[in-house]
């Protein structure tokens, strides 16, 4: 499990987790599931396109992904915003089977874009990885308190002159650069598992901001460490590991916060400051 | 006329069926759509997508008929979603979001295991993107009964439906069951997304679900023309759509054709981007008054 041909699978799933957590925080907190489901979708298409015409994959689900988010925050500004983000999902889904339907790519390959693929990480894909991922959480780190203001409480945000609109195109982009570093090893369809099962656990243990970021953190990391480990030992798709564990990190979370309401007394709860975000 | 329709267009089996079945999913999914736009539920309408995909990819696993899997993917999925029953609706994507993320996995092993176990090549790029080519005369029986069920449960809550979706508080107010109607939707959304997945694959289940939809109501206010104007959209899209991709195996020397799926979402997507445009337009935004509970 530990071999050498191992390390950069751990490395890199290691890095992998730490940005879904933290950027799956706001994810949840902005109640943003489904552009995260449609971004790596975009992605998807994007790899798609570029082994049809011969450039780098990572390039492809670069492009894709940024593409989907600002394609989203554009015409999100006028119409519905769940409606604008399923038009764009099939839209990339569609150029995605164009793009498949013109090349002679193997299955497996497919399979591994949408379904995540551990092994067989080379060294000289940790680099880009790890540097995405700094600007990630750099811009995170960045938008952190202009980013929770808009999502809590967005007149106040209004108020103190922030964009709304401008902050939701930003989150949308970093959507996509985490997006972007990530679909190669967890796949396509279950980056977003990884973001939001994780964030949502989190987020009913406690209510304050940075505990849950790094709580959601450490779910993300125990989650993807616990999918390589059984997916190497059974064989299975890490895929679906992912998906049933951050469903299982979810539940846990909830039973607990259902189990926290009954144990409390009224008393109690009716002295207990409101929750900075209830669902 | 003989650039615009390849020689034997009108003679190819595969093409009345492909035609007939893509209006039948068409009119079905535009008229459930209507409503799930203005729900607000788009989200959960692609979701059973994939979730009855995660059940069809199993049925293909234990050698059941797909119909089933994805059927009782789509229904059981409906019901997990209505049953966490967030109401805002951003708990409710997410709870959405965490059913689907568990299906997907759960496809995942599937296809895995059913590649692994019986060497099912292409199952996972069929089941995703389908193809509305291959469609055998048993599916299409099935497609029709179906599709009769589902609209028939549409027009016996067509109204409570109508007055919950734009305001759950009036609705109940009324003394309409906005739990029972909520429910009678899902079911029949749960059956229009199977049976869509089925015929035509996840893509354009989702394409067809909302695009037309989303464009009608952006023409009209009244929900008996969104509905009309849905499924014209839906079945013009899915006819040309059709066409283009029959054509489009002689664009090339190596006839690839291109797919399907590819052209009947574009033009759904040139059709929503051409009500950007002002003239297009009724009135300010017809779709935002209805936003009534969020």
């Amino acid at each position: 499990m530990f071999a050498s041909f191992m390390i950069n699978a751990w490395i890199v799933a290691t890095i992998v987790a730490v940005i879904a957590g933290v950027v799956g925080f706001f994810v949840v907190l902005r109640g943003s599931a489904f552009p995260a489901h449609a971004i790596p979708n975009g992605a998807f298409a994007g790899a798609a396109g570029a082994s049809l015409i011969g450039v780098n994959t990572l390039i492809g689900l670069g492009v894709f992904s940024v593409l989907s988010a600002l394609g989203i925050g554009a015409l999100g500004r006028r119409g519905r915003h769940d409606v604008v983000t399923a038009l764009a999902l099939v839209v990339m889904l569609a150029l995605g089977a164009f793009f498949l339907s013109q090349t002679t790519e193997y299955e497996p390959e497919i399979f591994s874009l949408l379904f995540g693929e551990v092994l067989g990480i080379a060294s000289n894909e940790i680099l880009p990885v790890a540097g995405l991922g700094v600007v990630c959480i750099g811009a995170v780190a960045l938008l952190y308190r202009p980013l929770i203001l808009t999502s809590v409480v967005p007149d106040i945000a209004e108020a103190k002159g922030v964009r709304s609109q401008r902050m939701e195109m930003a989150f949308l982009v970093v959507v996509a650069l985490a997006t972007a570093m990530t679909v190669p090893v967890v796949g396509a369809l279950l980056i977003f598992s990884l973001m939001i099962g994780p964030a949502a656990a989190a987020r009913s243990f406690t209510n304050r901001p940075p505990v849950a970021i790094l709580l959601s953190v450490a779910i993300a990391l125990a989650t993807v460490w616990a999918a390589i480990a059984i997916s190497f030992v059974t064989d299975w798709p890490i895929g679906f590991f992912v998906g049933t564990l951050s469903a299982f990190a979810y539940a846990v979370g909830r039973a607990w916060a259902a189990w926290r309401r009954t144990k409390a007394p009224r008393s109690i709860r009716a002295d207990a400051p409101e929750p900075l975000f209830a669902f | 006329m003989r650039w615009l329709f390849e020689p034997g267009f009108f003679s190819s089996h595969p093409v009345h069926v492909a035609i007939v079945v893509g209006s039948i999913v068409a009119v079905v999914s535009a008229v459930v759509g209507v409503f799930t736009v203005m729900r607000g539920q788009s989200f959960a309408g692609h979701s059973l997508a994939d979730v009855s995909t995660a059940g069809g990819s199993g049925a293909v696993l234990f050698n059941v008929n797909p119909l089933f899997g994805f059927v009782a993917g789509g229904v059981v999925g409906a019901g997990a979603m209505e049953l966490v029953g967030v109401r805002r609706a951003r708990g409710r994507d997410l709870a959405t979001g965490i059913v689907l993320g568990a299906s997907i996995g759960l496809a995942a092993l599937f296809l895995y295991l059913s590649a692994t176990h019986s060497s099912t090549t292409g199952a996972s790029q069929q089941i995703l993107f389908g193809s509305i080519f291959e469609i055998d005369g048993s599916t299409v029986a099935i497609v029709v009964v179906l599709s009769v069920i589902c609209l028939g449960i549409m027009a016996a809550v067509q109204r409570p439906l109508l007055l919950s979706s734009v305001s759950m508080d009036m609705a109940a107010a009324r003394g309409v069951p906005v739990r029972f109607v909520g429910l009678a939707y899902m079911l029949a959304l749960a059956l229009a997304v199977g049976l869509s997945s089925l015929a035509i694959g996840a893509i354009l289940s989702t394409a067809l679900l909302i695009g037309p939809a989303a464009v009608a109501l952006r023409l009209t206010r009244r929900i008996g023309w969104a509905i009309v104007a849905a499924c014209l959209t839906g079945i013009g899209a899915t006819t040309v759509g059709v066409l283009l991709a029959y054509d489009s195996y002689d664009w090339n020397s190596r006839h690839a054709a291109w797919p399907v799926s590819f052209f009947i979402v574009i033009i759904i997507f040139l059709a929503y981007l051409a009500t950007e445009v002002p003239l297009v337009r009724a009135g300010s935004d017809p779709v935002r008054p209805l936003e009534v509970d969020q």
